[in-house]
């Protein structure tokens, strides 16, 4: 039997969707943040595969095609994007200045916070793209020497957890304005955030899909300033 | 019928985008290198908008799934994660918080700022 679960390519995207659903349910059912879809799939994949146990690389051969559909996703962006073009226009000033405060935060945030745990300069160059999208990010990461794979993981993380708490943070900080919800979210966390930016309405995502081009962008030159700092 | 349509034109940015990091590879993804000529020629009129529209729509929303492998991609990096996982926890959280945070307040108090100067003018 375990074979089977082995070779079968629907499995891994069945659980997956399943997962999903439940998180959607259980998110509907309690109403707590906690209980994002995203994360509860994330950990109800994991809790399957540690339970079979099935292999990760068999899971990504049925996952793969998923994560294919992301390029065309993201490139689909730039409909929302065109379609508050105005709002880009008219906000100019706000957004850039909003969006590269938010980097010199996420830049300087790992400084100060590398500085204070003595990480050593290959974990500090590792975090600085945190914020940012993984495929810049691991670029980036490996650009300045860092650990390649520990910035994708904690770049995924920072996605999750900018979803998770996404609303939350907005609230704490009484931030009301939909452009700037959006933007905070997409500076922050990237496309996850930028997903549920979506979630918020179609004014959110597109700041947020503006934001996540901009911030990348900034994190491209401003990491390799950061690196020689310490 | 017409989705089979945007789906071939979406891809067709996708290639684009790869094509164009093989011309100039800078360190950014295929993706967004996709995404600013979809907006390129969106803008200058060349794809209209309704050419890709539900499409578009559909990947959007259901893109949240499409993170689910690499989330579950975190099985095969715990190790490596392991000697330093209390101060990378500690990094990732405070930063993500303050960057939201940060990123929000400005925007949001430049847009008040322009918004106040904007009326003034209209009130003399």
């Amino acid at each position: 039997m375990n074979d089977f679960f082995i070779s079968s390519l629907f499995f891994g995207v069945l659980v997956s969707l399943g997962g999903y659903e439940l998180g959607i349910f259980l998110k509907r059912k309690t109403g707590l943040a906690i209980m994002n879809p995203l994360l509860v799939s994330i950990l109800f994949v994991i809790g399957i595969l540690l339970l079979f146990p099935v292999d990760y690389n068999t899971y990504e051969a049925g996952g793969k095609y998923l994560s294919y559909l992301l390029t065309p996703a993201t490139v689909c962006l730039a409909v929302p994007l065109y379609k508050q073009i105005h709002l880009l226009k008219q906000y100019r000033t706000a957004i850039s200045l909003s969006v590269l405060a938010g980097t010199l935060t996420s830049l300087a945030g790992v400084l100060l916070l590398s500085i204070l745990f003595h990480l050593p300069h290959s974990m500090y160059v590792t975090l600085l793209p945190k914020s940012i999208t993984t495929a810049i990010g691991m670029g980036v990461s490996e650009e300045l020497e860092g650990i390649v794979n520990i910035t994708v993981a904690v770049i995924v993380v920072t996605g999750v957890l900018g979803s998770v708490l996404g609303e939350w943070i907005l609230k704490l900080f009484r931030i009301e304005n939909k452009i700037a919800k959006g933007l905070a979210l997409g500076t922050a966390a990237h496309a996850i955030g930028t997903s549920k930016a979506m979630e918020l309405g179609e004014i959110e995502g597109a700041m947020s899909s503006l934001a996540i081009v901009t911030a990348g962008l900034l994190t491209v030159i401003g990491a390799s300033i950061f690196s020689m700092i310490y | 019928m017409k989705h089979i349509r945007q789906f071939l034109i979406i891809l067709l940015f996708c290639f684009l985008g790869e094509l164009l990091k093989y011309l100039i590879p800078l360190p950014i993804p295929t993706s967004i290198y996709g995404l600013v000529l979809m907006l390129t020629a969106l803008l200058t009129g060349i794809l209209k908008v309704d050419q890709v529209d539900e499409t578009a729509v559909f990947l959007i929303d259901i893109m949240p799934v499409m993170f689910i492998p690499a989330g579950v991609g975190l099985l095969t990096s715990i190790e490596a994660l392991r000697p330093n996982l209390a101060a990378i926890a500690v990094i990732t959280i405070l930063t993500t918080v303050l960057v939201m945070g940060i990123t929000g307040i400005t925007a949001q108090f430049i847009m008040e700022r322009k918004k106040d100067r904007d009326d003034k003018e209209v009130a003399q």
